[in-house]
């Protein structure tokens, strides 16, 4: 007999997995949502390969040039194809946030855990510093970190994997909690089992649900502040293409030359949609109710 | 009861305490202070003792702490980091067309949200539900300068009925706001009738399905009056709390909105101040957003307490 019930035994690891996955397909939001990521992951892939024209090739001759046979959605203020640089706008956005997001869910989602286990006076203190970290504007923590120390990869990888991960100690530890007088943690404690290997045995997978769900609304919303930067000037310097970016570019031209907003709006709101879209099916899937704790 | 409040009241404080200490942290330990920003690079030595000097940088961290807390405490913010303004005074317009955006993003948003939270929420999985919910997922994740860029597209730019920059000046009286002010306060209201709606729908479906909803059905209580009388007055307290996080979030963290639309609110000031590493500036922009914050999210929790019996109880126990 077992008393860890409810930990998932190792070999049915994967079986569970795909189960999940095969519920998140037959819902519509789900398929749909998980269409377009792994549109979009396929095309961050690809796209170098497939671009009709360099991304930073400018052509004086065919500055905000309409949409035609040659170039599919017009090119921009410096004669650049709009169409090349939307299909691989993604690309730096998806690898940053691709990093960050894995990083801040596993060392947000363990100290979450930790604490959740220990609970007492620590507990207390530490939970105090998260709120009032969670306090301050997301964008105050990153533009402060971000004019400093620079935009290269380098410093927003960790940037966002840190200022994103604070919110998961919160939901780890709150999913923690839900069990951690249960029964089974208890009987670890009585077998003198380590702190570690109840976190591992018994209370990871009880909290790895919430945890997945978490991760796919941590990627929408780093992307989306990353974008964000990128809009503001704060993020992907040029001429590498970036969504947000070219949006930005593109505004001062758009009562003329409006596919130069359109391409990107389209490809950046479809990843964000489909992120979301995956997330909620997901959550369904899952039995996890994610609009009571809806955050702004 | 008054204990309880006592008691948050003194939590609240201390998160704000913490933040301010956060913020200080924060701004002393990355590179360069009040003065390298001032005197641009150039400055060495002498020049940049004397400044410090002056400006009592010199001072032990510590000791500059407590003294910019004291004053922070009186209302005194400092001065910004071009040595004449007061902040006080800088961030008094601002913060007033933040309010006056916020209060129209409100107005218009939590109504919207509220009904058509309950509407889906007792039609649920019906067309009509089916495609409100559908355009809250749309409305929530596109970033709100997608949104915004796109209203200013078409309303701005080919339909030309609105303005689609706030040009007026920071301390212009209200009534100039308008309309330029009309575009942004439909991105903000879309994005919190979104988040407010998600959560009154949830809640309405969760009290429609409880037992005492059941059995006032069965007792043969008229559906409507069911509704109106017995489900929505707990169907609407989680609302309170989402919408103190709504207004905490209008009030510091539109940063976007403010810049797309060029609206002169306390998210822009947030911005303009970190580009020209205006620290004194960052510092008490920081902790009047993180104290609006702490104390609108308490004044929440408080209101759901008082409105809400059952909940006092559990409070007390712990």
């Amino acid at each position: 007999m077992t008393v860890s019930a409810t930990a998932i035994p190792q070999n049915s690891t994967l079986d569970h997995f795909s189960s999940i996955l095969r519920d998140v397909l037959s819902r519509p939001s789900g398929a749909v949502g998980l269409f377009l990521v792994v549109f979009h992951i396929i095309l961050a892939l690809i796209s170098p390969y497939i671009a009709p024209y360099d991304f930073k090739e400018m052509n004086s001759t065919m500055m905000l040039a309409d949409p035609g046979i040659n170039h599919w959605l017009g090119t921009d203020h410096l004669g650049r194809d709009v169409f090349s640089r939307t299909i691989q706008g993604g690309r730096e956005a998806m690898l940053v946030t691709g990093i960050a997001t894995p990083v801040a869910v596993i060392w947000g989602g363990m100290v979450g855990i930790f604490f959740g286990l220990v609970g007492g006076r620590l507990d207390e203190v530490m939970m105090r510093l998260v709120d009032a970290f969670l306090s301050l504007p997301w964008i105050l923590k990153m533009l402060l970190l971000i004019v400093t120390f620079g935009t290269s990869i380098l410093v927003l990888v960790p940037t966002l994997a840190f200022i994103y991960g604070i919110p998961v100690i919160r939901i780890a530890r709150a999913a923690t909690q839900d069990v951690v007088a249960r029964d089974f943690v208890s009987a670890a404690r009585a077998r003198g089992n380590s702190r570690a290997t109840i976190m591992r045995r018994e209370l990871l997978p009880n909290v790895l649900d919430s945890l997945m769900v978490e991760g796919a609304m941590r990627w929408s919303w780093m992307l989306l502040a990353f974008s964000s930067l990128s809009f503001l000037g704060f993020g992907v310097s040029p001429p590498t293409p970036d969504w947000g970016l070219m949006i930005s570019d593109a505004r001062g031209f758009m009562s003329f030359a409006p596919w130069g907003v359109l391409g990107p709006v389209i490809a950046l709101s479809s990843l964000i949609i489909g992120i979301n879209l995956t997330a909620d099916a997901l959550a369904k899937s899952l039995g996890i109710d994610r609009a009571q704790k809806a955050t702004v | 009861m008054l204990q309880i409040l006592f008691r948050r009241l003194f939590l609240g404080f201390v998160t704000v305490v913490v933040v301010s200490m956060i913020i200080f942290a924060g701004v002393e330990i990355l590179p360069g202070d009040a003065c390298t920003a001032f005197l641009e690079r150039e400055a060495k030595g002498l020049i940049l003792e004397s400044c410090r000097e002056d400006l009592g940088l010199n001072r032990p961290a510590v000791e500059r702490y407590f003294d910019w807390a004291w004053n922070a405490l009186q209302g005194d913010l400092g001065i910004s980091a071009n040595g004449k303004d007061s902040i006080a005074s800088l961030v008094g317009a601002r913060l007033g067309n933040s309010l006056l955006l916020a209060v129209c993003a409100l107005s218009i948003g939590v109504p919207l949200a509220i009904i058509l939270g309950i509407v889906t929420g007792l039609w649920r999985d019906k067309p009509i539900d089916l495609l409100i919910s559908t355009s809250v997922i749309f409305a929530m994740t596109i970033p709100e300068f997608v949104s915004s860029t796109v209203l200013i597209l078409v309303f701005s730019a080919w339909l030309g009925w609105l303005p689609g920059i706030v040009l007026t000046s920071a301390s212009a009286p209200i009534s100039e706001f308008f309309p330029e002010i009309i575009l942004p306060v439909v991105v903000l209201s879309m994005v919190m009738t979104a988040h407010i709606l998600r959560m009154v729908r949830s809640s309405v479906i969760e009290v429609m399905g409880s037992d005492y909803i059941q059995m006032a059905t069965l007792k043969g209580v008229p559906y409507w009056r069911m509704v109106f009388l017995h489900a929505l007055p707990n169907a609407l307290l989680p609302a309170i709390n989402i919408i103190a996080l709504t207004i905490a979030w209008l009030l510091g963290g539109v940063v976007v909105v403010e810049v797309v639309f060029n609206y002169p609110g306390l998210g822009r000031m947030m911005i303009d101040s970190i580009s020209d590493r205006d620290l004194p500036v960052v510092q008490a922009l920081a902790l009047i957003v993180a104290t609006v914050y702490v104390f609108v999210n308490l004044s929440a929790d408080m209101l759901t307490m008082i409105a809400n019996p059952r909940l006092r109880t559990l409070y007390t126990r712990k």
